[in-house]
């Protein structure tokens, strides 16, 4: 009896406990939000400013995934070694562009308002940016990737129905196109914008 | 004459793809905006260069004056330039076939202007109206199946399509009833100044509101021309199918193709 009490026990503690970890996607983004909205309303400077930004990103944004996505048809004809050049330098480039992006607000104030799941790997968390005296309200939606419900991952920002994945995809196409496809340009100019 | 016209529609039927029935996929699809080609790179590159000097000497010091000006100031300005598009607004309304939506923003014309001062206070929207859309003929042509043909930076004027272009001519032949009251016929109560006045206020209001976004956006760009073109081409294709939901207007196995790679 003590037995299978014990079972039961062992298997509704895990059952809860392994619940507990899994995240909602809303809460999540209102969480890294207000994590993001903190830290740019503290009294240090710019640098330290986008060195914490850093930080956050590589905690709660698919880098690696969105590297991908934005090298768009070109990835299937990478090799391994070329796959990692990229990754190293996208995720450089990303975070220099992302943080120092942010770092110009000053305590920016976002309430999520929605959620809308796409299916298993995606939810999109709608929000608001709430108007300041120099730009009017801005709607944003979070693309978030769900494949492991304890740890989503921001995959893409679409601010007023602007997909900013999209629009770097179609703006590495550009570098891409004007360079006879060349992988190597577009290298040299990801390197050339993390170096500045 | 007759030349000329028949030149006109061969070059247009050339440049746009035209397709007389159209649902909304294929709307969809062919305002992609990965889809739409930059036949006159060139020319286009070089008129946004153009446009770009343009700003930095006179839209980015008018805009930054204007956006230190008082809330009321900025929002009165912005409403009334929201008020005179109804103008445009509603004939596209019913070309689309929303007849119903039509007969709103007539309602809200008409209080804005009255009520509502000359469209300085959005009298409509404190009673209840639904949020006010933008409409112009290139919306309608393309809910009308018309494909937008290539892409185009146009000096001053900026970003848009051929299909858009040849659309926006519709404006200068009677389509645009404030035109007609400034410019194209010669009434008592207003002058060409004040059309052009409020095409510059216009850009400036514009320029003004997204300022933070645009410095930021040249900023960080890779290549600033194609990042441009990207935002202004989802911009559009949002417009058309009236939606400013990312699902509704982005094909999602562009990223679930990520996960089989």
């Amino acid at each position: 009896m003590i037995k299978r009490k014990l079972l039961v026990f062992t298997i509704v503690f895990f059952s809860i406990s392994s619940a507990s970890f899994s995240i909602e996607p809303d809460i999540f983004v209102q969480s890294t939000v207000n994590r993001a909205s903190k830290l740019l309303g503290e009294d240090i400077s710019k640098i330290e400013k986008i060195e914490k930004l850093k930080l956050i990103a590589k905690e709660t944004v698919d880098i690696n995934g969105i590297g991908f996505y934005t090298l768009g048809a070109k990835r299937k004809s990478l090799s391994d070694e070329e796959k990692n050049i990229y990754s190293n330098l996208f995720e450089g480039y990303f975070l220099k562009s992302f943080s120092s992006r942010l770092a110009e607000y000053t305590n920016p104030e976002i309430d999520v308002t929605n959620k809308e799941k796409l299916n298993d790997n995606y939810t999109i968390v709608s929000s608001v940016l709430k108007a300041t005296k120099e730009r009017p309200e801005i709607n944003i939606d979070w693309r978030i990737y769900t494949k492991d419900p304890d740890n989503p991952l921001i995959r893409d920002l679409i601010i007023e129905g602007l997909s900013l994945a999209r629009t770097q995809k179609e703006e590495f196409a550009s570098v891409l196109s004007s360079n006879e496809n060349n992988i190597e340009a577009l290298f040299k100019v990801l390197r050339e914008f993390s170096n500045n | 004459m007759r030349k000329i016209l028949v030149i006109i529609i061969t070059t247009f039927t050339l440049i746009v793809n035209v397709h007389a029935g159209s649902d909304g996929d294929l709307v969809l699809k062919k305002n992609e905006p990965s889809e739409i080609k930059d036949c006159s790179e060139t020319f286009n590159k070089a008129s946004f260069a153009l446009n770009q000097g343009l700003d930095k000497i006179i839209f980015k010091p008018v805009a930054s004056v204007y956006r230190v000006l008082p809330a009321p100031v900025k929002s009165g300005v912005s409403n009334s330039l929201n008020n005179l598009s109804n103008v445009v607004t509603i004939p596209n309304n019913i070309l689309q076939g929303e007849f119903a939506l039509a007969g709103v923003n007539t309602g809200r014309f008409l209080i804005n202007t009255t009520v509502g001062v000359l469209g300085l206070i959005d009298v409509a929207t404190y009673l209840g109206f639904s949020e006010y859309v933008k409409e112009d003929y290139g919306q309608s042509l393309a809910s009308h199946g018309v494909g937008p043909g290539c892409y185009l930076v146009l000096p001053v004027l900026g970003p848009t399509t051929a299909r858009d272009t040849v659309a926006s001519l519709t404006n200068f032949i009677g389509g645009d009833a404030w035109y007609n009251v400034t410019v194209r016929n010669d009434t008592n109560y207003f002058k060409d100044i004040d059309y052009y006045a409020s095409r510059v206020t216009a850009g400036v209001d514009f320029r003004a509101k997204n300022f933070d976004s645009i410095e930021n956006l040249e900023k960080n760009s890779l290549d600033f021309y194609a990042s441009v073109k990207s935002l202004y081409l989802q911009d559009r294709q949002q417009r058309i199918m009236n939606s400013k939901k990312i699902i509704e207007t982005q094909d999602d196995s562009d990223w679930e193709e990520i996960e089989t790679q």
